[in-house]
């Protein structure tokens, strides 16, 4: 791969010339490695497979669509050079919102006895918004007042948990509307993961926004000799990361039929995690959405797999620890093999 | 003063056979990839003496320095330390050798107190092991009374002036006892009156047998402190003189010696309109009152030595620093270019200095590279890039600049300098500007691409681009300018016409 280019090398401009082998590959053979195992130890310690069961299968995506809804906006952020540690407090915040209207009539104590069996479409946008506007304090703060993304986000991710608790004084909201539930019953909220992933692996791809998005964190100041507006950029992204977590806090709601202050606590983590063992570089400039959805079905299949052999949960967030450290030393190792 | 007793006692006793130098450097060669850095040179330093180090940016003085205080190792060549020879694996060697180097950018630790900084490592210790900072402060004192230095000891160092942040260092070099201080360019940053007392402190040393080293690009520096100089070519020596049997004028000819054997594909075209205009334009601080008119077809060189203010104007024209004042005409109508963006909308690209760190998307591939100026309008259809096109552009962009890369995709740190310099000459010109700007097109890149770079300004004026050309080559700039700007410490000093600019009116302007 470190093709040392001499003189005797060709021209450029070759249509034969194919991109390299994309980089998921490795990922992806990792995540078969993981499930290989657990099939192996299935036969041996539980007497049954492990991959052939349907229901585990379907348990095991649905439990990560919402971390991996979220994970899709932190690889942006990633990309960019920054970090969202935000993602959690505003799945909390964008659930209970959205679920004050999203009550039904007849639930004994809703939030806003005027606002009833609302169509499922004002708590959904509402609750985008709210994830928006708390993605646009993040990307301004950061982009205007060059604070760094760890600062700002840490702010809004102990803000945004505040309000969620302040929204209803600790109470959950309950008795959600049919409609609204809808989008988190069966495989909807997959469904919802997929899209939004197919939604970004393509604006990353082949738009504008996601060029200006790599360029960005390769190397900000080429990029602003470049002619691109960094800051207004940044804040694009951030707005792009908290409409993510504002809609998994919807997806997380309406799954539940209900909303509380604490749903979505250490999410923003497990995010980070999918996106980094799905091959983002902490440094920027690396990352593709293909290998956050990898890495988010790796954290599915491990959970699903600790629990299907019985592994104590201590032990599986243990392991779970080792691995994301485990990957990030392995993309570490590859950056400085490229470069010698 | 500075306890010469010590000093002179420890040395003189030693084994020293009398040497009438205290450091010399002899058949000294540095060669970094591509370049040869400095080639068969010497140096002599004697005791109780500032030698001053001449020459143009790239002659080879920052290399010799950075040899003599241990920072480079030497490829060949010896190093003789009081008569000895010597081999310096480290600054921390230099200085533990008795040889202190006075960095432009000071190397202090700005949250530490001035006492903490000057005995860092070499802490006073009470009987617990804990570092005394009454005997510290005693000691910083002491130092500071020896060298008429008046700054608190215990002032945390964030707090003091450029200049006194220099005593500072000045005074830690003296607390190693060091008797070879190597200053580079240390008036650089100091008002008048700090540089009298910095030549007192220097004086004053000198009188107690340290050598300085002293690098500096201002002549009038040189008659009023320097006892001797050396002067560097193209990493060669080129002689050492007493300053007093020299004018300015000597001094200039041997600094700018250089023949000029390289042909550069010049021609004559045709100089239209004026494109771009530029008025009083300032950058407080940095440069002021610059004035200037580039037309089209036209080359204008901008001469000057590195902190001259000329990549300044440069970036503050392309919108990288805005102006505090002046104005930017475009084809005479004033443009306020606020942003990079604003100068590609109009038309304006800009080469910048720094390959790696304002050029290249490093770990990005050639194709990313190449098209990310272009995409603010052309090659985008409602937010989706035009790929096909777009690399069929970008390909046949690639082929006319002859990059040599296997393919697009190739990550653009893997291809050498000049290739990377063509991807980015490529960037730019898919914008099809009519106003370029080339800061140091050719630095680091093997004489090929550099003379096929050349080639491609030349058409490009051809074809009617506006062309500003900042080079510290001086060859560079008097074979590709129609016109020559020469600035002189954030000043425009002059201009030359092609006909009658030489290599010694250019440096007469440069270096006054």
């Amino acid at each position: 791969m470190n093709t040392n280019v001499t003189a005797g090398d060709t021209p450029a401009g070759m249509n034969t010339t194919r991109r390299r082998l994309p980089p998921e590959l490795n990922i992806f053979f990792v995540l078969i490695g993981i499930a290989l195992v657990f099939e192996v130890l299935g036969w041996i310690f539980a007497g049954q497979s492990f991959l052939m069961n349907k229901q585990r299968l379907t348990i095991m995506i649905l439990q990560v669509s919402v971390i991996g809804i979220i994970a899709i906006g932190v690889t942006q952020v990633i990309i960019t050079g920054g970090i969202d540690l935000s993602s959690g407090s505003v799945v909390g915040m964008t659930a209970m919102i959205a679920a004050g209207f999203a009550q039904a009539s007849t639930w004994g104590r809703v939030m806003y006895p005027s606002l009833t069996d609302l169509p499922a479409i004002i708590p959904i946008g509402v609750g985008l918004l709210i994830g928006i506007l708390a993605g646009l304090i993040n990307g301004a703060l950061i982009a205007y007042t060059r604070i760094p993304p760890f600062i700002a986000t840490l702010g809004m991710m102990v803000s945004a948990r505040g309000v969620s608790k302040w929204y209803t004084k600790g109470q959950p909201v309950s008795g959600l509307t049919d409609q609204f539930s809808f989008i988190g019953s069966g495989i909807w909220p997959v469904v919802v993961f997929l899209v939004v992933a197919a939604v970004f692996h393509i604006a990353l791809r082949y738009t504008r926004y996601g060029k200006f998005t790599y360029a960005i964190g390769a190397n900000v100041q080429a990029a602003r000799v470049s002619g691109i507006n960094v800051e207004r950029h940044l804040v694009k992204v951030y707005v792009v990361a908290g409409m993510l977590a504002g809609l998994a806090g919807i997806v997380t709601a309406a799954r539940a039929q209900t909303a509380q202050a604490g749903m979505g606590v250490m999410y923003e983590l497990d995010a980070i995690a999918a996106a980094v063992i799905g091959g983002t570089s902490l440094a920027g400039g690396v990352g593709r959405i293909t290998g956050t959805v990898i890495g988010t079905v790796i954290l599915g299949v491990m959970t699903s797999g600790f629990t299907f052999l019985r592994v104590d949960a201590y032990y599986q967030e243990i392991i779970k620890g080792a691995i994301i450290v485990a990957a990030v030393v392995t993309d570490v190792y590859r950056q400085k093999k490229r470069k010698v | 003063m500075i306890s010469p007793g010590t000093m002179a006692a420890v040395r003189a006793s030693g084994a020293v056979p009398n040497s009438e130098f205290l450091l010399e450097a002899e058949g000294v060669r540095k060669a970094f990839p591509g370049v040869v850095a400095l080639d068969d040179v010497q140096f002599k330093l004697k005791r109780g003496t500032v030698h001053a180090l001449m020459g143009e940016n790239g002659a080879g003085k920052s290399t010799l320095m950075k040899i003599l205080a241990g920072i480079y190792t030497p490829d060949h060549g010896e190093i003789r330390l009081r008569g000895h020879d010597i081999e310096l694996k480290s600054p921390l060697d230099a200085l533990e050798n008795g040889i202190a180097m006075i960095h432009q950018e000071l190397n202090l630790m700005p949250f530490m107190t001035v006492a903490e900084n000057i005995w860092i490592r070499r802490e006073p210790k009470n009987r617990f092991g804990f570092v005394d900072h009454g005997k510290m402060r005693r000691m910083t004192a002491e130092l500071f009374k020896r060298l008429k230095i008046d700054i608190d000891p215990e002032t945390e160092v964030r707090h003091l002036s450029v200049a006194s942040r220099q005593m500072v260092e000045i005074a830690k070099a003296v607390s190693y006892e060091s008797d070879v201080l190597i200053m580079d360019e240390p008036t650089s940053a100091l008002t008048e009156r700090e540089v009298e007392h910095l030549f007192e402190i220097i004086r004053d040393l000198r009188s107690h047998g340290i050598g300085i080293v002293y690098i500096t690009h201002k002549m009038n520096e040189l008659f009023e402190i320097a006892d001797e100089f050396s002067v560097f070519r193209d990493g060669k020596y080129i002689g050492t003189h007493a300053s007093s049997d020299v004018t300015r004028d000597d001094i200039i000819r041997m600094m700018v010696g250089r023949e000029i054997t390289q042909m550069f594909p010049k021609e004559e075209v045709p100089i239209g309109d004026v494109v771009l205009s530029v008025k009083n334009l300032t950058l407080k601080g940095v440069f002021h009152d610059v004035s200037f008119d580039v037309r089209a077809g036209e080359i204008l060189g901008l001469a000057g030595l590195v902190g001259s203010g000329r990549s300044n104007v440069a970036e503050t024209i392309f919108g990288v620093t805005p102006a505090s004042s002046g104005t930017i005409e475009i084809n005479g109508k004033p443009v306020d270019i606020d942003s990079p963006n604003t100068a590609i909308r109009n038309r304006m690209a800009f080469l910048t200095e720094d390959r790696k760190d304002t050029g290249c998307l490093l770990i990005l591939d050639v194709l990313e590279n190449m098209q990310i100026a272009v995409l603010q309008d052309k090659f985008v259809k409602s937010g989706f890039v035009q790929e096909r096109e777009l690399s069929r552009v970008c390909e046949e962009m690639s082929r006319k600049l002859r990059v040599k890369t296997p393919n697009m995709y190739e990550r653009i740190e893997n291809l050498s300098g000049g290739n990377q310099q063509k991807v980015l000459i490529g960037r730019w010109l898919l914008t099809n500007p009519r106003i370029l700007i080339l800061d140091e097109p050719t630095r680091g890149i093997d004489v090929g691409a550099k003379a096929e770079i050349h080639r491609f300004v030349t058409e490009l004026a051809r074809d009617g681009v506006a062309v500003i050309m900042i080079s510290s080559e001086l060859p560079e700039v008097l074979g590709m300018s129609d016109r020559i700007m020469v600035m002189h410490e954030g000043r425009a000093t002059g201009f030359l016409d092609r006909a009658e600019a030489t290599q010694v009116k250019v440096m007469e302007l440069a270096a006054r």
